[in-house]
């Protein structure tokens, strides 16, 4: 019996202020909405601080490592093919820890994720878009 | 105290359709079983119901979520009203009833039929619930940002705050377990529970990881089934045939970031500042309630909200139900009388509203709290999502 392909990456529908996260690993490079003003990171993006309440709020590039804020082990093949068990989690920016960012975790056992764990973002790109995926810093593979 | 609304409310009838995992009646057919039982409950014809209301309305789009709005029910009753509304964005799942309120009192209705109908059992049958995208259709929303992450179900996010709120509380397993374990013995004693043989703590263990920490019996129960309530006018309320059950407070209030990724506090969820509301709109304090029916959507919620209606303190939760013997039937604080969602099925925090009233009201037969209650804290919960009521039998 063949086996089902595994499934594609459900992909986000992009707007004009949500565009640049999901395109600019295309350079390899991480970009959160920042305040001009007064610094201030903005996520979900939205050109308006609710800091300071410039309008002036535009991608900026972050280093795109973090901490594992919240994690969970998925066990459950939801779809035909889904490839189990895999890692979703909370990344806390290390720039802005209040901004959360959600990914799997890759390149590692699942069992190996931990609370507070540094990881760096990377990229695999699908059709138009660079998706952000997280790895352990310095990790094994 | 401030005239709040609320006060001016109480339910007077509820109603419940056959609840199963597999229908054989269609949603709507359901709907008008809950509400027709609802209306003659409270001693009602369909010309007095002259407000409707649902959350979160209808939605056509085969997953069973909520296959019945407020037009198809208008329509199948005939009812002619001053007023309805359904829509998801709102408090969570109490939005509907906190929208009532407001319509009762802005003077455009007496007695709102209020329901709630799931058809996800039917559904998972045919297409399953979640994966509603047709291929190559992008998602938009506050879901975008968990779509290329294989989130393919609620369960994933509820597993991730569940997850914080282990490693912050210390909790383990084996006391989660008390939540499913109490609330399918008190299923077996409901005749309508979906689930009623009762499982033990082995069984827990050994249900399916889901997503760490979530089992299986962590979770609710797809099921097909529809509840009705009638929220009316209080002095409307104490002339009908059921003592009223008063609204004596409501918590409504979206404090924190709206979002599924962003919330405040991932662990405690939106609900701390509702329950603060809600306190603060009555005199009535957390010893006075006398039973407790919690969102329990997954068990972590239920947790959640014993801490935060302030039952016990913060992460306090596991020591509060070590054993059971707190939450159970004969305990200080029985919790999800009837078997809840767990095992009554995911009726969507109205099945707690519909349970709330049957003990009120002393209907529970063989789970029949004793020392008649006379005050119920009732609640929803989901990430940004929270609602909160307390009711007291006039």
């Amino acid at each position: 019996m063949n086996q089902p392909a595994p499934p594609l990456r459900i992909l986000p529908a992009i707007d004009l202020d949500s565009q640049r996260y999901w395109t600019s690993g295309k350079d390899g490079v991480l970009v959160i909405f920042k305040c001009h003003s007064c610094a201030t990171y903005v996520h979900p993006p939205v050109p308006f601080c609710p800091a300071c309440e410039s309008v002036e709020v535009e991608p900026a590039p972050v280093s795109g490592r973090g901490r594992v804020e919240t994690f969970t082990i998925n066990h459950k093949a939801w779809v035909p093919g889904l490839p189990v068990p895999y890692v979703l989690a909370l990344v806390a920016l290390e720039e802005a820890p209040e901004v959360r960012l959600v990914g799997n975790i890759t390149h590692c056992d699942p069992a190996e994720v931990t609370f507070g764990m540094p990881v760096d973002v990377w990229f695999e790109p699908a059709e138009d878009l660079w998706i952000p995926l997280f790895r352990p810093v310095g990790g094994a593979v | 105290m401030t005239a709040y609304a609320e006060k001016n409310t109480a339910i007077t009838g509820i109603g419940i359709s056959d609840v199963s995992r597999g229908a054989s009646k269609s949603a709507l057919a359901l709907t008008v079983d809950a509400a027709m039982e609802a209306i003659r409950d409270a001693g009602l014809t369909r010309a007095d119901i002259d407000g409707i209301a649902t959350w979160p309305g209808e939605r056509a789009d085969g997953s069973g979520f909520s296959p019945v709005g407020c037009a198809s029910l208008q329509d199948a009753l005939r009812l002619k009203v001053g007023w309805y509304a359904g829509g998801g964005e709102a408090p969570g799942q109490y939005g509907a009833v906190f929208n009532a309120i407001g319509a009762i009192a802005a003077g455009l209705c007496r007695n709102v039929l209020i329901f709630r109908t799931m058809y996800e059992a039917t559904a998972r049958k045919t297409a399953y619930a979640n994966a509603l995208l047709k291929d190559g259709q992008r998602q938009a929303g506050p879901f975008s940002w968990y779509a290329p992450y294989y989130t393919y179900s609620a369960a994933l996010q509820q597993a991730l705050f569940f997850n914080l709120y282990v490693h912050k509380s210390g909790i383990t397993p084996e006391q989660v377990a008390q939540i499913p374990i109490n609330q399918r013995r008190n299923a077996g004693l409901n005749p309508n529970a979906v689930y009623r043989t009762p499982i033990t703590l082995d069984d827990y263990l050994a249900s399916p990881m889901i997503a760490t920490p979530l089992r299986l019996y962590d979770c609710d129960v797809p099921c097909d089934g529809a509840v009705a309530i009638i929220v009316s006018r209080l002095d409307v309320a104490r002339t009908l045939r059921n003592p009223p059950v008063r609204i004596e407070a409501v918590g409504s209030s979206m404090q924190y970031r709206n979002s599924w990724t962003q919330l405040d506090a991932l662990d405690t969820q939106a609900q701390p500042k509702v329950a603060e509301m809600m306190w603060s709109r009555t005199d009535l304090k957390p010893a006075d309630v006398d039973i407790a029916q919690l969102y329990d959507g997954f068990t972590f919620h239920t947790l959640n909200w014993l801490e935060n209606f302030g039952f016990c303190e913060r992460y306090g939760a596991k020591d509060f139900i070590e054993g059971g013997k707190r939450i159970a039937l004969e305990g200080e604080l029985p919790v999800n009388t009837g078997g809840g969602a767990l095992s009554g099925g995911r009726l969507h925090a109205y099945g707690a509203v519909h349970e709330a009233c049957t003990q009120l009201w002393g209907r529970g037969g063989a789970r029949q709290v004793k020392g008649n209650p006379q005050v119920c804290a009732t609640s929803t919960a989901g990430g940004p999502l929270a609602g909160a009521m307390l009711l007291v039998l006039d």
